[in-house]
């Protein structure tokens, strides 16, 4: 029998970056195949080749054994592909019902909606992969993992054999990814193909049957899943010794930095997203909040920088009181912010850098005062941030869309440590970027932490929370539930902490 | 290099594209182009002609500023249309009313339209701020106000005393004392140029738009409020969260945005003497398509204006030869801007593209050197 997917030679070029370079890919029927590589090695750019989304510029493409040409999507799905994307695309207000079938509606004459029908057809793909919903809820009601099978389902219920999932585990808590590699095995047991993208090693290993690792663009090892470990694996990711997060010794002092004091915030519906947290964050210590996204941590963030106003509670920045505090004042006064999104709350993705690098701190020298922008402090100070924090550009007047991900990022961490601040607000400070920058990141939060930073982690990276943090405190629908020491706890425990299961079964052992 | 080209590309290819699309249009009317665009630019070539020019210019440049310092914070003032006539009236009836030394007079009719343009404009911003309405429809719902209510209601109780010849003359506020009428700048021009005829007068105003053109420039970019201004409008999450507060920057660019646009009601008042029955209107609009097409620029600006009133003047004389309808004028208004929009929008994307695989290059090289 021919494989499912045969890619040979496959190149893709973009302006000034060759995404794809000779790329050789062979998975066989049935199994399920890890793609792993660093960001930035060409996974996504090959799967929208394979998916139609792109064209590849050189080689050929053969799906069980015959060449095909694919202009969209479409001619993927025909040929049995079908993809799940990283980010859902689910109508929120529509059932499950509705959602898989839209765009592929089975109608009765007069183009009415055949209902009936579809549901017969949905049910007979849920038993025939073994996978659980409940067709007739409305899909806002449903949890991160449930939206990922009805995704799944959409897919299969279009009719394919080959299925490509995009980062999956990426939005799920440890406890789902168990669930979702169930499913992967039933489906593989019914005869689909998986073809899987990942860079977390342990669950490549956990679940694949083979494995190809792509390193800039080029396939660096294709490999059956037999006596690899992760670290081999890994070696062949980045090419060279995988950086870990771990933090050294401890630098904690008695200083309290930032104290949060029966912080309650509300939403617009008069709801508490964050309840009466109580937090102190010492000079020299990181404390990092584990957490479900949307438990409140990100509201906690806001209202720490002043974006949101909080009910009641106080702030305390080294023992003065900024509760009420402007978000610029509390900026001049020592607290430094690293966004979780970049592109949304970080950068002004059309201006120079050196303009970025000013944003937050244009009322203070270098970058201007109250009334001037002292361009030259400005284009001087920059000239440092990208010598010293690694900032790879062709020099600081190019706009900052044109970095990549990681530059970027590099980027709001040195502008945000430069100004030496007290207290810093890391949200996601690795999400989405390569390890090679992931690394100097964690080496920069690490210095100033020797410096006498106090700093508030959040962070859905288990690992780097672990790696990093002193102390790393759970939140659970807007309040803190357990505190935990890294040295004593694994991700796994911080799963059960953050999905709630462990404090229902009375802790982890 | 090739950026600098691709600077130059955008509005020589709006021009010839204008030009291709306006010479069908006369075609298509039956009208000569070559006799048309001949007639358009002898006339134009004429010093009075110029003077014209210069003088309709002058509150196109203003009123585009105006427009500029919201789009520059993705803040879309269409009121400056209201703002302005508001203020005009208010500049004049105030300005009619007093009598002070030269200087001190027209200081204060400036101050006055100023504050009048700025604080009609600061209720579409403390709408916005405080019940988060849309400022477009709040200053198009204020520019009806304006002309519908305000205007028609303080034109007839700020009606001057009719004296006993009651003719359409004397319709209007208070005439101003010669001391408040901004001075005409004749013999500016004259020192380069021989005596102007027809009793033309340049306005001094024009003095004005280049000093509000200049301060716009190092409002923008020395200032720190400048720079809060373009971050509000390029990336209004990061500029909360880098401490720009984001209301009071709403609040201060629709203010500063009316005060400009009150200007305008000063070199209208200039050149009438007062608030007339039937005062200009449309250059709020107008100055809409010169920011436009000035891509918010000072300079761009400047050059728009003029182009504009160049099109607006000098297709006057059409009329009078035939050649073609003066109508060309607007025709070839309205391309310019479209095509410029695509231009810039196309030029905008390459220059992207360029920036995007320079900095990737740069890591590529930087990769080759010190191999992983």
């Amino acid at each position: 029998m021919s494989a499912a997917i045969e890619l040979t030679g496959i190149t893709k070029r973009f302006p000034g970056v060759v995404a794809n370079d000779d790329v050789n890919l062979t998975v066989e029927q049935g199994e399920i195949h890890a793609i792993c590589g660093e960001n930035g090695a060409g996974k996504s750019t090959l799967m929208k080749i394979l998916y139609g989304m792109q064209g590849a510029d050189e080689g050929t493409m053969k799906i069980n054994g015959e060449v095909v040409d694919f202009t969209s999507p479409t001619d993927a799905i025909d040929c049995g592909i079908g993809m799940v994307h990283q980010h859902f695309m689910l109508a929120d207000q529509l059932t499950v019902l509705e959602n898989v079938i839209l765009g592929a509606e089975p109608t009765l004459t007069g183009g009415r909606l055949d209902f009936k029908k579809a549901e017969t057809h949905l049910r007979e793909v849920a038993d025939e992969y073994g996978l659980t919903v409940d067709v007739h809820q409305m899909i806002e009601t449903l949890e991160v993992g449930e939206r990922q099978r009805v995704e799944i389902i959409k897919v299969l219920y279009r009719g394919a054999e080959i299925l490509i999932l995009d980062e999956p585990t990426a939005v799920l808590v440890p406890q789902e990814v168990e669930a979702l590699f169930e499913n992967m095995r039933e489906l593989k047991a019914s005869g689909t193909t998986i073809l899987f993208i990942d860079h977390k090693l342990d669950e490549v290993l956990k679940i694949s049957d083979s494995i190809t690792v792509l390193r800039h663009g080029k396939t660096v090892a294709s490999l059956k899943n037999e006596g690899v470990t992760a670290h081999e694996l890994a070696e062949l990711m980045v090419g060279s010794e995988l950086p870990t997060p771990a933090t050294t010794s401890s630098t904690v002092t008695d200083e309290v930095a930032l104290r949060l004091s029966g912080v309650t915030v509300l939403n617009e519906a008069n709801r508490p997203v964050a309840s009466n947290i109580n937090l102190a964050i010492r000079k020299g210590e990181i404390v990092g909040i584990a957490g479900v996204e949307g438990n409140g941590q990100g509201d906690l963030v806001d209202a720490i920088i002043g974006t949101t106003q909080i009910s009641s509670g106080t702030i305390e920045l080294l023992g003065n009181d900024i509760t009420y505090e402007s978000v610029r004042k509390r900026r001049e006064a020592g607290v430094a912010y690293v966004p979780e999104d970049r592109q949304h709350e970080g950068l002004l993705l059309s201006s120079p850098l050196w303009e970025n690098a000013a944003l937050g701190h244009q009322t203070q020298a270098p970058f201007g005062s109250n009334w001037w922008l002292n361009r030259d402090g400005a284009r001087r100070q920059t000239e440092a941030i990208r010598q010293q924090f690694d900032v790879r550009t062709p020099n600081i007047d190019v706009a900052a869309h044109a970095l990549s991900g990681g530059n970027q990022q590099k980027l709001i961490i040195g502008r945000e440590l430069t100004s030496n601040p007290d207290v810093l607000i890391a949200a996601h400070p690795t999400r989405g970027i390569d390890v090679g920058a992931q690394a100097a990141v964690w080496d920069d939060i690490r210095a100033a932490r020797r410096n006498g930073l106090a700093t508030l982690l959040i962070s859905a990276d288990l690992d780097e929370l672990i790696g990093l943090s002193d102390t790393i405190v759970v939140i659970l629908r807007g309040e803190f539930v357990a505190t935990l020491s890294p040295d004593e706890v694994t991700p796994r425990d911080l799963g059960a902490y953050m999905t709630g299961a462990a404090l229902q079964n009375g802790g982890v052992a | 290099m090739r950026t600098y080209a691709l600077s130059l590309a955008a509005p020589v290819g709006a021009f010839v594209l204008t030009v291709i699309v306006s010479t069908l249009a006369l075609l298509a009317f039956g009208s000569n182009p070559v006799e048309a665009y001949g007639d358009m630019l002898s006339h134009a070539s004429k010093l009075e002609t110029q003077v014209d020019i210069l003088n309709r210019a002058t509150p196109f440049y203003l009123s585009a500023v105006a427009a500029a310092i919201g789009f520059r914070m993705n803040l879309f003032n269409i009121g400056v249309e209201g703002q302005y006539l508001v203020a005009f009236l208010f500049a004049a009836q105030i300005g009619g009313l007093i009598s002070l030394p030269q200087v001190l007079h027209i200081l204060v009719i400036m101050l006055v339209a100023m504050a009048v343009g700025s604080l009609y404009a600061g209720l579409a911003g403390i709408l916005k701020t405080a019940r988060g309405v849309n400022e477009v429809i709040s200053t198009i719902m204020l520019n009806s106000i304006a002309v519908g209510g305000l205007l028609a209601w303080l034109q007839q109780e700020w009606q001057a005393e009719q004296g006993e010849a009651f003719t359409s003359t004397t319709l209007g506020t208070n005439p101003i004392d010669e001391s408040g009428l901004f001075p005409t700048i004749n013999g500016l021009l004259e020192i380069f140029t021989r005596d102007i005829g027809q009793g033309k007068q340049l306005t001094g105003m024009l003095l004005i738009a280049i000093l509000v053109g200049v301060l716009y420039n190092l409002l923008l970019n020395r200032t720190r409020f400048g720079f809060d201004l373009r971050a509000s409008g390029i990336n209004p999450f990061a500029a909360r969260a880098g401490g720009i507060p984001p209301k009071r920057m709403v609040l201060a660019a629709m203010m500063l945005s009316g005060a400009v646009a009150g200007l305008i009601g000063v070199v209208e008042l200039a050149d009438r003497g007062k608030f007339p029955p039937d005062p200009i209107q449309g250059l709020g609009f107008q100055g809409i398509a010169v920011a436009l097409l000035g891509r918010n620029n000072p300079g761009g600006m400047a050059f728009a204006a003029l182009l504009f009133a160049f099109l607006d003047v000098s297709s006057g004389v059409l009329d009078s030869t035939g050649a073609a309808s003066r109508e060309i004028a607007v025709i070839m208004q309205g391309v310019v801007l479209l095509t410029a929009v695509v231009a810039y929008g196309v030029a905008n994307r390459l220059r992207e593209r360029d920036e995007a695989s320079e900095a990737a290059e740069a890591l590529l090289a930087e990769r080759e050197v010190v191999p992983a």
